[in-house]
């Protein structure tokens, strides 16, 4: 008696929550309700952790921000969702698919390793699901070879960098022997092409091009046979950690010489892996939080700092170029899906085409993409930085 | 100069080697089995003495001795959950139990000690930064540079007299040539087994300590450190203290003097390739003696 009545009550508890599942789909507009999903993949542990924080909370204060006006396409939110690559290729493909296929991101941000996007292009490629570089810098993540190319990028790029490198070394120190020390991996190669176009077409020759370990202790034999070779100025290609030891290899030797690099040191704690040498590196970024803001730069640093206590002034939104590249790709991100008029891959990713102008914290952008370049930003929005203390500073504004 | 400022450089990395090799070499001596994650005891001691000097405060030298003594404790650990239980058996799965430990240990220090890497603080007058480097030749050199090699060699040299003047030594040499009859000697052979682990432990530590300044701290700093160093050991035919040192020695300046003179494309190919045709050439390493069978 008591089963029978049990099963029974079960019986129509269950009709119930269908019959309510029912009439809620079919009052509310499903489209409307459903949120965007922007994925990301890129390091949230091991040596770039902080630099995968920063383009999280670039993303955040933009996502917010844009939630707070009522989201595109009539009202539907953006929501992000992360996953960590642990800065290898195997774990941000594994990453990648899942957002794809399981969580059906309708954009997919990347996060700072090079060798990590390359793997993902084909990925997002084939499931038509547009990609959008915030950090990462080689150059044949975005000039891939595909057709129809769903890789876009709002950060700087090797092979212009590359020439940026050189011009700003010839400019400041009068750079006539450069020597190359770059990290053996595939940013380090991509960056070793970027610098041999750039010093041919300049007519310069280098002293010397030496490669060294992400994980050496010691690059002082590396470093010995460039000083012999006659090198007046070196250009470093390297991750945070692999930059320090380059800078304290320079110390042991007691070798003072101009170093002009890539963005590598931003990545993380270089005055202290690197010690005080750490000043005399300049390196370059895409933006910076001091000096004299434009007023989407004031907006932006008061929403950072109202969101995350422990910014308490420029100084400790570091990486910057995280942070600022990250804001701006969102907003140009969802300037596309508005322009697209849906979340379909392909629709999205002819409406990056479509935008006509956005005023931004790195630049006033007018038609950032177009079919032939899918790089937002170029040389001339690059700033020259060096650490003082713990802070990254544009060079020469304090000492 | 370019061959000199090498040669330093593979000196100091060589002690490296050699000082975590000694370790394999400890308890190979004793107990024919290794610590396969020797690069995760050396990680260690780096994170314990970066831990106590710079978040609890202590004196260098407090934090370093500090630090070493939980290497020994983690060595008696190792020894005790990812080697015994195995020998015990006669099987080798303590093999992969000691890997297995040494990845636990390199995950736990992620989790704890964080995942950023981070600088070991060193007064600039021993890392030899603003222009404290010392001037050897022509060569600059910092202080702390000079101070591994000498560290290393010391150690082989303590371990050789440890183990020929000392009755622990003694014991544990006894332990080495018959195990059974040490133990109807009344030599606590368990014992003397946990021992050489504290002390292959202790030595990863210092390599670990003594890298620290030069290079930066983190979770996953001694796994190629631990490789290299079991290449050494086998090239220095693990069963000589001297052998094994001099082999760390001679890895580190090879290396050195390949990057140097051939370009760093091709350091790891012909090092790597040297350490084959060796062996090779000398299956019981460059400086070990063929074991002989009594029966």
């Amino acid at each position: 008696m008591f089963a029978i009545d049990s099963a029974a009550r079960r019986r129509r508890s269950v009709l119930k929550l269908a019959a309510a599942v029912a009439l809620g789909a079919a009052a509310l507009p499903a489209a409307a309700q459903e949120t965007i999903k922007i994925g990301l993949v890129t390091a949230l542990s091991g040596q770039s952790a902080r630099a995968g924080e920063a383009i999280t909370r670039g993303l955040t204060v933009a996502i917010d921000e844009l939630n707070a006006k009522g989201g595109v396409l009539n009202g539907r939110k953006f929501e992000l969702v992360r996953r960590d690559d642990e800065a290898t290729p195997a774990k941000g493909v594994i990453a990648a698919r899942e957002l794809i296929y399981k969580e059906k991101v309708a954009v997919l941000f990347g996060g700072l390793d090079s060798p990590v996007s390359i793997a993902i292009v084909p990925i997002v490629t084939e499931a038509k699901v547009p990609f959008m570089g915030p950090w990462a810098a080689g150059t044949p993540i975005t000039h891939n070879g595909t057709n129809p190319n769903f890789v876009f990028r709002v950060s700087a790029v090797d092979e212009i960098v590359d020439r940026a490198i050189l011009q700003y070394a010839q400019k400041t120190f009068n750079t006539k022997k450069p020597g190359l020390i770059l990290v053996n991996n595939p940013w380090g190669e991509s960056n070793e092409k970027g610098l041999r176009a750039a010093l041919a077409a300049k007519g310069v020759a280098a002293a010397g091009i030496e490669k060294f370990e992400p994980n050496d202790v010691d690059v002082v034999p590396q470093l010995a046979r460039l000083k012999e070779a006659g090198t007046d100025t070196l250009f470093l290609v390297g991750n945070v950690g692999p930059s320090a030891v380059v800078v304290k290899s320079l110390d042991r030797m007691g070798w003072k010489v101009p170093i002009v690099s890539h963005w590598g040191p931003a990545g993380g704690r270089f005055t202290e892996l690197a010690g005080p040498s750490a000043k005399d590196v300049h390196f370059v970024q895409t933006y910076s939080f001091f000096g004299p803001q434009s007023p989407n730069g004031e907006k932006v640093l008061k929403m950072l700092m109202t969101k995350y206590p422990d910014y308490k002034g420029p100084g400790d939104i570091t990486p910057a170029v995280g942070v600022a590249n990250a804001y701006d790709a969102m907003h140009l991100v969802a300037a596309a899906i508005e322009k697209a008029g849906s979340t379909n891959g392909d629709a999205i990713r002819q409406g990056f085409y479509k935008i006509d102008a956005y005023d931004g914290l790195i630049k006033k952008y007018t038609k950032p993409f177009t079919p032939q370049n899918h790089d937002a930003i170029n040389e001339n929005d690059y700033v020259w930085t060096q650490f003082i203390d713990n802070q990254i500073v544009p060079v020469g504004m304090k000492k | 100069m370019l061959v000199l400022s090498a040669l330093i450089s593979g000196l100091g990395l060589g002690s490296m080697y050699g000082l975590l090799a000694l370790g394999f070499y400890i308890t190979y001596s004793v107990s024919s089995t290794v610590n396969f994650a020797q690069g995760s005891s050396m990680m260690l001691g780096a994170v314990f003495a970066y831990m106590l000097s710079v978040r609890a405060g202590f004196p260098l030298w407090a934090a370093a001795a500090l630090a070493l003594a939980l290497c020994a404790l983690y060595g008696v650990i190792v020894e005790l959950i990812a080697v015994r239980p195995f020998a015990r058996r006669g099987s080798n799965a303590w093999l992969m139990a000691t890997v297995a430990l040494g990845i636990i240990a390199d995950n736990t220090v992620l989790f704890t000690f964080g995942k950023e890497p981070r600088g070991f603080p060193m007064p600039a007058s021993l890392t030899g930064a603003e222009g404290a480097a010392i001037k050897l030749f022509g060569v600059g050199v910092s202080p702390l540079q000079l101070a591994i090699p000498a560290a290393g060699l010391v150690a082989a040299a303590a371990l050789h007299l440890f183990s020929r003047r000392t009755r622990l030594g003694t014991a544990l040499l006894a332990v080495v040539q018959n195990r059974d009859a040490a133990r109807l000697m009344g030599i606590n052979v368990t014992a003397a087994i946990a021992a050489a682990y504290a002390a292959s432990t202790v030595f990863a530590g210092v390599a670990g300590i003594l890298i620290a300044p030069l290079f930066n701290v983190h979770s996953d700093m001694g796994t190629l450190f631990g490789l290299k160093a079991f290449a050494v050991a086998i090239l220095g035919g693990i069963t000589s203290a001297w052998g094994v040192m001099l082999a760390g020695l001679l890895f580190g300046v090879v290396e050195a003097l390949i990057t140097a003179l051939a370009g760093s494309a091709y350091t790891q190919i012909l090092t790597f390739t040297l350490v084959i045709v060796a062996l090779a050439a000398m299956p019981n390493g460059l400086f070990g003696r063929a074991a002989v069978k009594k029966v």
